[in-house]
């Protein structure tokens, strides 16, 4: 069999799957950067209880391996009654254990933010919530975000996991059509390019732009 | 520095042969012209000193010299024989690593930035080369680097890694580096503009201690005037890449004839 | 079956999961020397003047770093008897984690040997000091430092990525909490335990890593 008609045989089905890696690497993006600015606040919390939640969170899931963390949301929460389907368990443990590093970026970055700035805002009056809001995070932001673009990519990579409980993406596909044909090389290697084509024309592109553009509207072009 | 050379001596004999000679060097990064055809020559035992403004291609005199960098056309000679060329047949082509290795063993540098190696002690910066190049055993080694750490006065701080000297003693260190490695050419790159003013004294008394000892050859810049009067045979007033004026330091300093080496120098004393 | 946890249970697990442990640390341990060592030598490809050696490696470290492990782990294992070459599923993970780790360590050693300043290897050309040489008694001891943070940050993370080579059936503590989920159709203790182990042994090895480097640092004389 040719690369060609390997291709045509088996390319519908690697797309489908890589549709779904995509759909993956999105909403366990937004759900880390969710978890990761929650987190993040909170590690800095001037109440005792809340720094230690967050720190307790951050360490497990820093602690611990995605595939753990997969399988133990897939096959143990149902067991206390809470039982989630395959989709957004994947999603969900990806975003939850990226989360966890992006949180000790978001806290990095936070507090990397001038003391001058700080003080500004009391100067100004501003309540605690708007300042962090209004003054400390656009900044912050803009400090984070180069660390966000490797985050985005073991987003992605991260997303290979849910294979293992049976989402259908692209490392799903991958397998099955090596089960069938034992083509390894032709569909093992495909997938491998998809990936980082993902990786290094999709992900880091718009990572880059986004720095742009943020830093654009900070005025710091 | 890419093709082969003819019309340049393979080696300089006879009684006049100088210590250093650049023969009609020229280097530039793209368009910046940083050396324009110089020819210098620096005798055995002078002490020359370059003064010029900055981007006059001072410093790069001396870092070619240490092979730090490449030379784009021209041959320099070090004690005789081509540094940057090695003769072939009757040419002379680029030099090789082992040429240069073998060469650069007559030139010692010390640099604006010390250069110490953090991690090791002054004891142990001053024997790293004579152990691992000049091959002495470290009894030898130890020897010659504390009669050197004794002659700039840091005997006692033969043992602190260099995070726990100041800038002077650092320097003076680094000058006793360089020296255990008996070169016959010793170059002095700005040595005192980075340290506080209040001790450069203790840098320039131990330079000043060399002048005339041991027949070492010297090639200094600095921005230090008077201390460059005071012990150099030869001032050189670098311009645009070119020698624009040289002479003993009564000559240059009392009654210079260039334009530029006047505007410089009125420049340098108001601002002293 | 259900959401109880049972403590006899979880004794009677034990022993095998702590057996397992030990192929666990074994795995992160063999993976990390390897990787020690290709990571190396990918660092200094990148450091020669041949430009397509160089453009080779850092294409090729690019390439690892953005696609995922568990692929490559499959990638090795299937492709290479394609070609005739049978790999174990120990040597195929070896292989696959150890390439996979070589190419961030290999980022984590260039970064360290850029750290050094230019003035280090000129002060070593005035010596007269050889290439090979100037990196060992030069450069090295002043760059190490600065890796040692990343080395130990990533030897935590490929001790946290061995669970993935039990996809190709290398039976690490992984391996060992599924066979026993399917055996017995109890999940919530084997995999809480596979939990709790790694949490036992990641915390102190990050904590461990962080004391190393603030002596190693005193050690070498790089702090006041």
């Amino acid at each position: 069999m040719t690369y060609p008609e390997f291709i045509s045989a088996h390319g519908p089905r690697l797309l489908d799957g890589t549709l779904v890696t995509i759909q993956q690497t999105i909403l366990a993006a937004l759900l880390a950067v969710l978890i990761a600015l929650t987190f993040g606040m909170m590690k800095i919390s001037p109440l005792r209880p809340v720094r230690a939640l967050a720190t307790v969170y951050i360490e497990i899931f820093r602690g611990t391996s995605l595939l753990v963390q997969l399988y133990w949301i897939f096959f143990v929460l149902p067991l206390f009654g809470l039982t989630i389907d395959k989709f957004t368990a994947g999603f969900v443990a990806v975003g939850m254990n990226l989360g966890a590093y992006g949180a000790e970026v978001v806290r990095g970055a936070i507090q990397s933010v001038p003391r001058g700035q700080w003080e500004a805002g009391v100067a100004l009056n501003l309540s605690p919530a708007r300042r962090m809001w209004r003054i400390i995070l656009p900044q912050a932001l803009v400090i984070m975000l180069p660390a966000w673009g490797n985050l985005m990519i073991e987003v992605l990579k991260g997303t290979a996991l849910v294979a293992m409980i049976s989402v259908a993406d692209l490392m799903f596909a991958a397998r099955q059509i090596n089960g069938t044909t034992y083509l390894s090389a032709q569909v093992f290697g495909t997938a491998l390019v998809i990936y980082y084509v993902l990786a290094r024309f999709g992900i880091t592109p718009f990572m880059r732009w986004l720095e742009r553009f943020v830093a654009r509207r900070m005025g710091r072009v | 520095m890419k093709q082969e050379l003819t019309g340049y001596p393979l080696t300089l004999d006879g009684p006049d042969r100088p210590m250093i000679r650049f023969a009609d060097v020229s280097k530039s990064y793209g368009d910046l012209q940083v050396l324009d055809r110089l020819n210098l020559d620096v005798a055995e035992g002078e002490m020359v000193t370059i003064i010029g403004p900055s981007g006059s291609g001072k410093t790069t005199v001396l870092r070619m010299l240490m092979t730090l960098e490449t030379i784009d056309e021209g041959v320099i000679y070090v004690d005789g024989n081509p540094l940057t060329h090695m003769p072939k047949g009757d040419l002379l082509v680029p030099a090789d690593r082992r040429h240069l290795r073998r060469e650069r063993a007559n030139i010692g540098m010390c640099f604006q930035h010390f250069n110490l190696f953090p991690h090791m002690t002054a004891l142990e910066n001053c024997t790293e080369g004579p152990i691992h190049v000049l091959g002495l055993s470290r009894d030898a080694a130890r020897e010659r680097a504390e009669e050197l750490l004794e002659m700039v006065g840091l005997i006692d701080k033969r043992d602190e890694y260099p995070a726990r000297l100041s800038g002077g003693q650092k320097q003076r260190v680094a000058i006793a580096r360089a020296l255990a490695m008996r070169p016959k050419v010793m170059l002095f790159d700005e040595v005192t503009s980075a340290l506080d003013p209040e001790v450069t004294g203790e840098v320039t008394e131990v330079i000043r201690k060399l002048v005339g000892k041991h027949n070492l050859t010297m090639l200094m810049v600095t921005h230090q005037m008077g201390f460059a009067r005071d012990i150099s045979d030869r001032i050189c007033f670098f311009h645009n890449g070119r020698i624009e004026e040289q002479g003993p330091p009564s000559e240059l300093f009392g009654n210079p004839q260039s334009e530029r080496t006047q505007q410089f120098l009125s420049a340098v004393n108001e601002a002293i | 079956m259900g959401g109880n946890w049972s403590w006899d249970f979880t004794l009677q697990i034990l022993p095998r999961l702590i057996e397992a442990t030990g192929y666990t640390l074994l795995a992160a341990l063999i993976g990390y020397l390897i990787a020690m060592v290709l990571g190396l030598v990918l660092a200094l490809a990148q450091r020669t003047p041949w430009r397509v050696l160089t453009l080779i490696a850092r294409e090729f470290v690019e390439f690892i770093r953005s696609t995922p492990l568990i692929l490559q782990i499959f990638f090795v294992f299937y492709v290479a008897p394609q070609f005739g070459v049978r790999l174990s599923p120990w040597t195929a993970g070896m292989i696959a984690i150890g390439l996979h780790y070589a190419a961030y360590l290999s980022e984590v050693y260039r970064g360290g040997l850029e750290s050094v300043e230019k003035g280090q290897w000129e002060a070593a050309t005035s010596l007269n000091l050889g290439t090979a040489h100037c990196y060992r008694r030069i450069i090295l001891p002043q760059a190490l430092p600065n890796c040692i943070p990343g080395m130990g940050n990533y030897l935590v993370g490929i001790l946290k990525d061995t669970p993935m080579l039990s996809v190709i059936g290398v039976a690490e503590l992984m391996h060992t909490a599924n066979a026993i989920g399917t055996e017995t159709y109890r999940f919530l203790e084997p995999f809480t335990l596979v939990g709790l182990i790694f949490l036992c042994i990641s915390l102190p090895l990050a904590e461990l890593v962080r004391r190393a480097e603030t002596r190693l640092r005193r050690k070498l004389g790089l702090v006041k």
